[in-house]
């Protein structure tokens, strides 16, 4: 075969399996050429791995592989595994091979035995079909039949050499307690994770009757791999580990772009709005709008053209979408046309995981830019107290990857301590922007405080504004501050009218006064006008007085000069006494 | 319950690995005691016929396959319990 004949040392050193995020866990897959111990309790997940690690190296890879299964029948196997889409009919033909080595109750043992017979017998058809990867789904079900330590030890080693010697990749599936039987003899088959090169452990275990899954790679010989406990679900496609933060994928787009939060004045809050591809926690107890907030992005980005995903837990979507009508959020036309899915997701039950990976699936399908999660406190449901910041966390991640702008609400517990501000999962110190929304006590009403708390990377307001929501939409209002107390509602408008009746009242008095003024200048001048007329009066009587005067002075002398003339008196007479 | 009749066996061995020589001299060593004259014995070597032993479903080494009489059994191991082979092959009356 074309594969066999290439020299390993050509060969990538790991073989990928396919399962998302656990190549990725294992900066590659699994040891290529050498075997693997995949450990698990029953219904861990192991044998869907095991057949997962096959298919992808027969469709993907051109490796193909055979399974040769212990406890179940073949053709149990293929159609339990017809659920994940996997299409091994086409593959059953030649790349995949399922040998059926059930150990039939008719079997009778006496004595011990070996796995020679078997191996010989795969060597031939692996060497028929060109076969680089073996799979040995219940290998402890053999070795029970050993009759000791040292002969279940021979056979293992057996069966590794084997693997090594005709280089093929090699699983080998067996049934273990987990991490749940750490203590010593707890392990059956302790002795399996010493001999093989890499041994993974899946874990089940529930929490407050919510299922939780996880996988754990415990060695890898000859590489780094990620130590933690990684959350995994069955999905549709086989098994999903989540992965926390790879390193490397600081790569994500960094975008400059900015996406309207759908409140025109929280964008000039916020300096242009959101960034795209940036997480945003909306926080605030029960009612302060945290919903209206989520709906009017989700406005926004429908209008903008934008697929966007909704995810309501709270509500029913339909419910979510009426409310919303009545503060002028019309979600339903977007709905309708589907550029908005409404998801509610209300009685979606499981992990915090499976709801992770659900959403994730749905929002790919949906192609959608824009996502909205309200809230994301549900993810800390009863069950998930402990998964659910590493869902959280991973859930912000995925969407920064993908470039998908991220708005989650938040409920604020109010019976919660208040020394982590009360928001169970600690998102708002991964968020990029973080909203608040308060409740304002104040002379017997109730009003929403909003006010930014952060946002990475942009300059945006200190300010507390009034959040108001009327029919014609989201608007905020400046607040008042008044003798170190901030007025909202009632008392903001009362503040707000007294206000302008004082401008008023200013105004009017201010002309009353300039009326008055000009009253009494016109008054003024009238007056000095008559006084001026007054003494010209004056002065023109003065003239006539003096006339007259002189006229009859004037007179008087004639008269006298006259009569001593008619009287002829002597011109020396005295004058008469 | 004794039935008259050969005992038709079909061995599978490793080569001469431990477990496989000793199933072969407890074989014969039966045979020899119990079923003198009424037996025949093929042996395979799974590394010399593989095929063989993929065509017959053999993964343990050594596996007898009780080929006749019917109906077919196996008997996985060394043989080295000659009780549990006498109950397999219902000879146990013979054992006492």
């Amino acid at each position: 075969m074309k594969l066999a004949s290439r020299a390993l040392a050509e060969m990538p050193v790991k073989a990928r399996t396919g399962i998302t995020g656990f190549d990725d866990i294992t900066a590659g897959g699994l040891p290529r050429g050498r075997s693997t111990l995949l450990l698990g309790g029953p219904g861990s997940g192991k044998t869907i791995f095991a057949v997962q690690f096959l298919v992808h190296g027969a469709q993907h890879e051109k490796e193909p592989g055979i399974f040769v299964a212990f406890e179940e029948s073949p053709r149990q196997i293929v159609r339990n595994m017809a659920g994940f889409g996997w299409q091994l009919e086409p593959l059953l033909r030649k790349k995949l091979f399922f040998m059926d080595a059930q150990l039939k109750p008719e079997i009778i043992q006496s004595g011990s035995f070996d796995l020679s017979g078997m191996l010989a017998a795969l060597a031939v058809k692996a060497r028929q079909m060109g076969a680089r990867r073996i799979v040995f789904d219940a290998l402890d079900i053999v070795l029970a039949l050993l009759p000791d330590a040292a002969s279940q030890r021979r056979e293992v080693y057996r069966l590794h050499e084997w693997l090594v010697e005709h280089e093929f990749t090699g699983l080998i599936t067996a049934k273990d307690g987990g991490d749940e039987a750490t203590a010593p003899g707890l392990k059956q088959f302790g002795f399996m994770q010493f001999m093989l090169d890499c041994a993974v452990i899946l874990n089940h275990r529930v929490d407050h009757g919510v299922s939780q899954r996880n996988l754990r790679v415990q060695k890898y010989r000859g590489s780094s791999f990620s130590e933690d406990e990684s959350p995994f679900v069955i999905g549709s496609g086989g098994l999903d580990v989540a992965i926390a933060r790879t390193l490397g994928r600081a790569d994500a787009a960094v975008s400059l772009e900015r996406v309207s939060s759908g409140v025109e004045r929280l964008d000039t809050m916020l300096g242009g709005g959101y960034y795209r591809g940036a997480s945003i926690l909306i926080t605030g107890y029960p009612g302060t709008a945290k919903t209206t907030l989520g709906g009017a992005f989700a406005e926004a980005a429908c209008k903008r053209g934008e697929r966007t995903v909704y995810v309501s837990f709270d509500s029913d979507g339909a419910e979510m979408m009426r409310n919303l009508t009545s503060v002028g959020i019309h979600l339903g036309r977007f709905a309708k046309s589907g550029m908005l899915r409404v998801i509610s997701a209300r009685t979606i039950s499981g992990s915090a995981e499976t709801l992770l990976v659900r959403i994730k699936a749905l929002a790919r399908e949906h192609k959608a830019r824009c996502l909205v999660i309200d809230p994301v406190s549900t993810l800390a449901r009863a069950g998930n107290e402990l998964t659910a910041h590493g869902v959280a966390e991973r859930l912000i991640d995925w969407a920064k990857a993908d470039g998908i702008t991220l708005v989650c609400t938040s409920l604020i517990d109010e019976r919660a301590n208040h020394v982590n501000d009360g928001i169970p999962l600690h998102v708002s110190t991964l968020a990029d922007t973080w909203i608040n929304l308060n409740y304002l006590l104040q002379a017997g009403e109730r009003n929403r405080a909003m006010s930014i708390i952060k946002s990475r990377g942009t300059a945006h307001s200190n300010q507390v504004r009034e959040l108001i929501l009327s029919k014609s939409g989201v608007t905020l209002a400046d607040i008042y501050t008044a003798g170190g107390e901030v007025l909202m509602g009632t008392l903001r408008w009362e503040k707000e009218s007294a206000q302008r009746v004082a401008d008023e009242v200013a105004e009017v008095g201010g002309q009353l006064q300039r009326v008055t003024l000009d009253a009494e200048e016109a008054v003024l001048e009238v007056r000095v006008r008559s006084l001026q007329k007054e003494l010209m009066a004056k002065q023109v009587e003065r003239r006539l007085l003096d006339r007259t005067t002189e006229t009859r002075e004037d007179e008087l002398s004639r008269g006298r000069k006259r009569m001593r003339e008619l009287r002829g008196a002597d011109i020396a007479v005295p004058e008469a006494k | 319950m004794t039935r008259k009749g050969t005992f038709n066996f079909r061995l599978f061995v490793a080569d001469q690995t431990q477990n496989s020589v000793q199933a072969e001299a407890n074989l014969t060593a039966f045979c020899r005691q119990y079923l003198p004259d009424r037996h025949h014995i093929e042996v395979v070597d799974v590394l010399r016929e593989p095929k063989r032993a993929l065509d017959d479903g053999i993964f343990m080494t050594p596996t007898l396959v009780v080929l006749a009489p019917a109906p077919i059994r196996r008997i996985v191991g060394t043989l080295s319990q000659t009780l549990t082979i006498l109950q397999t092959l219902k000879l146990d009356n013979q054992a006492a």
